[in-house]
């Protein structure tokens, strides 16, 4: 009923062709925007953000990166925790080398320093596909955390190869360090995955995204339309690398201050977000968010009820977490193996009908 | 019809489940709160249990022999954080006002924890204890206000297994030309003696080599094939966890002889040698404090809270006296002395993490004092004062005979020439870093 669409007419090309032609969908996007800009920051505190919002916001960020490689070019990649790292270890080289240099720029050059990594881990897509190219970002994956043990520059020559990361301010707030000021830290964050994934969603949209969703689906029948499997394949690492980059930098600047590279950025972490757009949705911008909510969100939510609400001793309450999350990921990809974000779309379908189905 | 009533029962259920959450913040008499960061899962967990049950019971004990320290109870807030770095900032970030105090100190057990914790600590202000790990220059109080590692620190006890390795070959100066090897976690924890070791090779001319071995630790074949081919004469190990048991059943199938083959005090446990069986007899680890339940404390605790039936861990009873057991509680002995000289300073019973962090500073454990606490010779005297956050810094080697841990050597005194040196580089570099002047300590 309040999802109908009979009665909404496009007059116009550019009408037709909106990222979210239907009204309703319109006026919920910018209902949550205007929540998580205008209401969120007035009321989070230490706790929301640290251990809620910015580990949301960030894995979504990579999720959207990987569903671009895995999900709409279809080039499987446990590499995911590797590409966080060089983010990671850029910026704090960055941060360290030019501490006048602004934090945006220090952002969006770790990106394009993590894209340049991942086109050189992306070289070998063009010969070998499908499980075998899963075992060269493995490859990637084990190399660049090793690289960043073994060579001390990267940390500047800490004791421990732990990189800190310093105070640095943005446009005159606290950013990052001990001193940043949460609601700061959270809109950075927030404002920087808004814009990344709008771009997603419109790269996807655009001939860019349908080149590689034509790869993806059939390589040999795309190269014969024209489309060029190494420009394609290799943009879709390099994208795919600069969003997981800056996630990567993010992750170690705003949200968790320091990192170790095997600990932090481990295969443990290219799994999860590997798992987080499995659950989540291949090939869809929202997959991303949904699958982060799922593996970042639901552990802590079920922790609370666990522990809070049933009064259950810390360790018994982990061990019940790990089975139900297990369970839950079992059932949902027995329930809708496309997603999260499929289970959504047929939610909608359902809406537009409801309450007259017949 | 039926949906509606499901639905209005299980939210019903929810609310039911939740309340005594909400109503247990309502209690009136103050509460201290002391966080307790567990890790009874995960491969570390062998290790996080004992550690976790000694933390536990002590606090426990001063409730229900002392009714708490002053009067004052303890509330104890466990939180699961698997040695993973980021479950344990959300576990500090859930723990950190809880209760009127808040909570009034932290030990995380965790190095990769303890840099996550170090820079939150002193903007909110909870003095964080990481006992004998952690960041080695955090020693240096006048740059480190908020964080403490005494008893020693690892560069202190690098150097103190050292002089350990000298005077068994019968002086430093026979050090020359040995070689002496470390296998380490490849983390900021293994890694934090690297730097001294290579100091002091330098200084004695022994042959240093480092070998790493990657989280958790199970796979150490070709560690082990090195060590057969190049034979060193003295290892050190810093392993936690699996890693420990699984390099000492290595040791013993290369026929290493266990007399020369030293581990961190995070790797001298029962847990490690056990399940290497007979062929573990022998082998060293560096000890701050003694293993056994001969003490008093330890009766007073079977006494008060296992038969009380108040022990978190019941069946844990038969194992109580191991040595990460006694860690644990010789880390809450120190932080409830903490606490107690906290009270007495700031005159309040009121007492939270500001308060607390003076209580550490001040803090002042000697033999005396010990033996009151019922645990007379069980560790060293410990005086922290303002600029020295590592205490006595003393180091002593353990050893075991197949059936339990007995401390064999005096306590060293670390290379002070050294260690202190790189203290101070490190921890300047570091203020450097991060904008910190050193405060001024009279």
């Amino acid at each position: 009923m309040l999802y109908r669409e009979a009665g909404q007419f496009k007059t116009s090309y550019a009408a037709d062709q909106a990222i979210f032609p239907i009204p309703q969908d319109r006026y919920m996007l910018a209902g949550i925007l205007a929540i998580a800009f205008g209401v969120v920051p007035f009321v989070l505190n230490d706790y929301w953000v640290n251990a809620i919002l910015l580990p949301f916001l960030i894995y979504a960020l990579a999720a959207i990166g990987l569903n671009i490689l895995t999900g709409y070019c279809g080039q499987v990649s446990l590499g995911t925790g590797a590409f966080l790292a060089v983010g990671a270890y850029s910026s704090y080289k960055l941060m360290t080398g030019f501490p006048e240099m602004n934090m945006l720029v220090v952002f969006a050059l770790a990106g394009l320093i993590t894209a340049a990594v991942g086109l050189l881990f992306g070289l070998p897509s063009l010969r070998i596909k499908g499980f075998y190219l899963a075992v060269a970002t493995l490859a990637a994956q084990f190399f660049i955390i090793w690289l960043f043990y073994k060579v001390p520059w990267f940390f500047n020559y800490n004791a421990t190869g732990q990189i800190t990361v310093p105070p640095r301010d943005l446009f005159g707030f606290r950013l990052t360090g001990p001193e940043a000021v949460p609601a700061v830290r959270y809109l950075v964050t927030l404002s920087i995955v808004a814009v990344l994934a709008l771009a997603a969603k419109n790269m996807a949209r655009g001939h860019v995204g349908r080149a590689w969703m034509a790869i993806r689906d059939m390589d040999i029948a795309a190269e014969l339309i024209g489309i060029r499997p190494l420009r394609t394949k290799l943009l879709a690492f390099a994208v795919s690398s600069f969003y997981i980059g800056v996630a990567g930098a993010m992750m170690f600047a705003i949200y968790l201050g320091a990192a170790e590279s095997g600990e932090t950025f481990g295969i443990q972490q290219s799994f999860d977000v590997l798992f987080m757009i499995i659950i989540g949705g291949l090939g869809t911008v929202l997959g991303g968010f949904l699958g982060a909510a799922f593996l970042v969100l639901l552990p802590i939510g079920l922790e609370a009820v666990l522990v809070e609400g049933l009064g259950l001793s810390t360790n018994f309450a982990e061990h019940v977490k790990l089975i139900l999350l297990g369970s839950l990921i079992i059932f949902f990809l027995i329930v809708e193996p496309h997603g999260l974000a499929r289970l959504w779309q047929i939610t909608k379908e359902k809406l537009r009908l409801w309450p007259f189905p017949h | 019809m039926l949906k509606t009533l499901v639905k209005a029962s299980a939210a019903a259920a929810l609310a039911l489940a939740l309340a005594p959450a909400l109503g247990a913040g309502t209690a009136s008499a103050y509460e201290i709160t002391v966080p307790s960061m567990d890790y009874r899962t995960g491969p570390y967990a062998p290790n996080g249990i004992p550690f976790a049950n000694g933390w536990t019971d002590w606090w426990t004990l001063l409730n229900e022999r002392d009714g708490g320290i002053n009067g004052v109870k303890i509330k104890v807030v466990p939180c699961e954080t698997a040695y993973n770095t980021k479950k344990g900032v959300e576990c500090y970030e859930k723990t950190k006002n809880v209760g009127e105090s808040g909570a009034v100190l932290y030990q995380p057990l965790s190095t990769g924890i303890t840099y996550q914790l170090i820079p939150k600590v002193s903007k909110d202000k909870i003095p964080l204890h990481s006992m004998g790990y952690g960041r080695t220059s955090a020693a240096n109080g006048r740059i480190f206000k908020w964080i403490f590692n005494f008893p020693a620190t690892y560069w202190s006890q690098a150097s103190a297994l050292v002089k350990y390795i000298g005077e068994r070959e019968g002086g430093m100066d026979k050090l020359k030309g040995k070689k002496i090897y470390l296998v380490y976690h490849n983390s900021a924890y293994g890694k934090e003696p690297i730097r001294t070791l290579q100091a002091l090779a330098k200084k004695h001319g022994f042959i240093y080599r480092g070998l790493p071995v990657d989280h958790p630790g199970q796979e150490q074949k070709a560690t082990w094939l090195q060590i057969r081919r190049e034979r060193p004469d003295w290892i050190l190990m810093w392993g936690w966890g699996v890693m420990n048991q699984v390099a000492i059943k290595e040791a013993a199938s290369i026929r290493f002889p266990m007399d020369h083959f030293i581990g961190v005090w995070w790797s001298g446990s029962e847990n490690d040698v056990k399940p290497a069986g007979a062929a573990a007899k022998g082998y060293l680890s560096g000890a701050f404090h003694a293993a056994g339940a001969n003490f008093k404390a330890h009766k007073d605790i079977l006494k008060y809270v296992y038969d009380r039936g108040k022990a978190v861990d019941p069946a844990f009873r038969n194992r109580v006296g191991e040595v990460l057991y006694n860690r644990g509680l010789v880390a809450a002995m120190w932080a409830s002395e903490a606490i107690r000289t906290a009270m007495k300073i700031h005159n309040t019973k009121k007492v939270r993490g500001v308060h607390v962090r003076d209580g550490f500073e001040n803090l002042n454990v000697d033999e005396a004092r010990l033996k009151e606490l019922g645990l007379e010779g069980f560790t060293i005297p410990v005086k922290v004062t303002c600029a020295n956050h590592e205490g006595p810094g003393l180091v002593a080697v353990q050893q075991w005979d197949g059936k339990q841990w007995k401390i064999v050597s005096k306590f060293y005194e670390p290379d002070r020439e050294v260690v202190g040196a790189l203290i101070k580089e490190d921890s300047e570099k570091y203020a450097k870093e991060n904008n910190i002047k050193p405060r001024d300590c009279k």
